[in-house]
């Protein structure tokens, strides 16, 4: 009891040292909660990627695209439950700033393949009756004001021309992982386009998605598959949506070490001012220390006394910095939606907050702490009056 | 002559400082026993070791060679942990600058030594009281000790001293810092706590006043204990 008493007498001793360590903290812990929550918005992919499903590609690279004859061959083979494919189309929607992920799919297959994707069941009807329909997500629909009917224009990039669709749906995610920011429409509709504009490019998909009957035969069930079409004219490549997705984070690895990197540096300097705070007022206390010791106390209620005011300071500053990281990344959020669809605040990082502010209050404790138990009581006597 | 025991005995006691590789001698060969309810003045110049010869009968400090033995334990033999609880028990403390806790009221700062008891709250509650009714400070227990002055801060230093009945009082120039009134006021209280409690008291003092309320007076000069004590009985 006397104990926390005293630690937090001692915190409030310099109200305004104490404050200002405090802001740092919850600065620093604000700064990495939302450095933390970029990493996990950059995994959201990851996250979202089912055990059950596998992605086959053409083995050179992603661009290549792999026939359409190869679904029935996927089909076959053991282990094998659903085939879906698509084509990324990368249209625009009448600026280039205005970037969201647009992908041709095969509609029926993809949304069995996809139940974490919901869809109210007369707008999914809609959509799949409708060769032009096209659904997106609840982000896009809230951002560009779309309503149920009405005609959107894409300009086609990889496929060049405009591109009109007939919004039939809206879609909203199960799971707090799954972007709700993409466009997604019928396959069908882009192969028969080009079926009559460049001939050669119809027929043709950028990867399949497969579902599997176990999970746990994944590494069996795509070594198959590849095998199927070894030494043809396109081989594939088949991996767990998983490590795909991962695929698409490592060409990026360079900028989420950077960020990590910048988020323990932040902690690092904090640790430092923290620990300058706590040098400081162990440095004014060193009398108090001695006079503790010539009590009879010895160096666990010192090291008691100092951790005490250290992590309370710093769980503070925690807690504050953890307050003000939500409404933070909702800000974040709104502003970089269309890069960062998914941006939610893990459990995870709030863990890593708490573990970083323990860390910071206690590295900060330990120079004060060592040299409070050192020193000789004749010194530290003489150190009063 | 019997085997009479003292409540502190020091033989052959040596101490020295180092200052960069200069040894310094503080104290030479120090001989001294303390009766039992004996209240000792030590007196000399500044530098003379008075100071340093009671940190280490109080078991804050360390001799080079020699022994002190309080209340039949040596504790020149203890190790630091097993001298810090001794201390907690057998020695009060009393500071010619207070060392009180500037964020503890008086009330919890004369109850901090007993943090390291078993005592219970109620019976903490109890001896605290005891201790603030006999320096009489009942009515300013929960002022801090920026609230009072440098006479009744000095009487909470000593009812903190006493308040684990401890076997030995030293006090450093507790007069020190003190006007002529506040001092006589807590010489006083010294005193009634040797002759009504029957402690002992070691105490090292610049001022004669001071040192004449004392029983005995012991001279100490360049670390040499005077053999010839002034006896005021």
């Amino acid at each position: 009891m006397q104990i926390l008493k005293i630690i937090t007498k001692n915190a409030l001793r310099h109200k305004l040292r104490t404050f200002l360590t405090i802001l740092g903290v919850a600065i620093a812990i604000l700064a990495f909660g939302l450095l933390r929550t970029v990493i996990s918005a950059w995994y959201a992919g990851v996250e979202a990627s089912s055990a059950s499903r596998l992605v086959t590609r053409n083995s050179i690279s992603l661009i290549f695209p792999l026939p359409l004859s190869y679904k029935d061959k996927i089909r076959q083979v053991d282990g094998v439950k659903l085939v879906s494919f698509g084509n990324w189309f990368g249209g625009i929607y009448i600026d280039e700033k205005n970037f969201f992920a647009n992908y041709a799919v095969e509609p029926k297959g993809y949304l069995t393949l996809y139940p974490e994707i919901t869809i109210p069941e007369d707008q999914k009807k809609a959509f799949l009756q409708d060769r032009k329909g096209a659904v997106a997500g609840r982000i896009l629909i809230e951002k560009y004001r779309w309503k149920i009917g009405d005609i959107i224009t894409l300009k086609g990039t990889i496929f060049p021309g405009e591109w009109d669709f007939v919004l039939r749906g809206i879609y909203r995610g199960r799971d707090k992982t799954v972007d709700e920011s993409a466009f997604i429409f019928q396959w069908d509709y882009l192969n028969e386009t080009l079926k009559k504009t460049t001939p050669l490019r119809a027929d043709q998909v950028g990867w399949y998605m497969i579902g599997i009957t176990n999970p746990n035969l994944a590494a069996d069930v795509a070594v198959r598959i590849d095998k199927t079409f070894k030494n043809s004219l396109a081989e594939t490549l088949t991996e767990t949506e998983k490590a795909f997705q991962l695929g698409f984070i490592s060409m990026t690895e360079a900028i989420i070490i950077a960020i990590k990197l910048v988020s323990f540096v932040v902690i690092f300097i904090i640790m430092v001012v923290v620990a300058n705070t706590m040098a400081m007022t162990a440095r004014e206390r060193i009398g108090e220390y001695a006079v503790f010791k010539t009590l009879g106390f010895g160096g666990w209620h010192i090291a008691r006394l100092i951790f005490g005011e250290s992590l309370l300071i710093s769980l503070i500053g925690c807690i504050l910095g953890i307050v003000l990281t939500f409404p933070a990344a909702d800000i974040f959020s709104s502003s970089l939606r269309t890069y960062f669809p998914v941006f939610n605040v893990a459990t995870k990082t709030i863990y890593m907050d708490i573990g970083a502010s323990v860390l910071v209050g206690s590295v900060a404790a330990v120079f004060p702490t060592w040299r409070a138990i050192k020193i000789r009581i004749a010194d530290g006597l003489r150190r009063i009056g | 002559m019997g085997n009479k025991t003292f409540i502190v005995e020091i033989k052959n006691l040596f101490k020295s400082y180092r200052r960069g590789n200069q040894i310094l001698p503080v104290l030479k060969d120090i001989n001294l026993d303390i009766d039992e309810g004996e209240f000792l003045a030590l007196m000399g110049p500044s530098g003379s070791g008075k100071t340093t010869l009671l940190n280490l009968i109080a078991g804050i400090d360390r001799a080079d060679s020699g022994t002190i033995i309080v209340g039949g334990i040596e504790i020149t033999s203890l190790s630091e942990t097993e001298l810090a609880g001794w201390r907690a028990y057998n020695v009060g403390f009393i500071f010619q600058f207070y060392n009180l806790i500037p964020v503890l009221t008086a009330y919890e700062n004369i109850e901090l030594p007993l943090l390291l008891t078993s005592l219970s709250k109620k019976e903490r509650r109890e001896h605290v009281e005891i201790a603030l009714r006999l320096v009489s400070l009942e009515d300013r227990m929960d002022h801090y000790p920026g609230q009072l002055s440098g006479g009744q801060q000095q009487r909470v230093a000593i009812a903190r001293a006493i308040i684990t009945d401890p076997t030995i009082l030293v006090a450093d120039e507790p007069t020190g810092d003190l006007d002529r009134d506040s001092a006589v006021e807590i010489l006083g209280l010294m005193e009634r706590l040797v002759h009504e409690l029957g402690k002992t008291i070691i105490m090292v003092t610049h001022d004669p006043r001071a040192a004449k309320m004392a029983h005995i007076i012991m001279h100490l000069d360049k670390g040499v204990l005077n053999a010839n004590p002034q006896n005021h009985y």
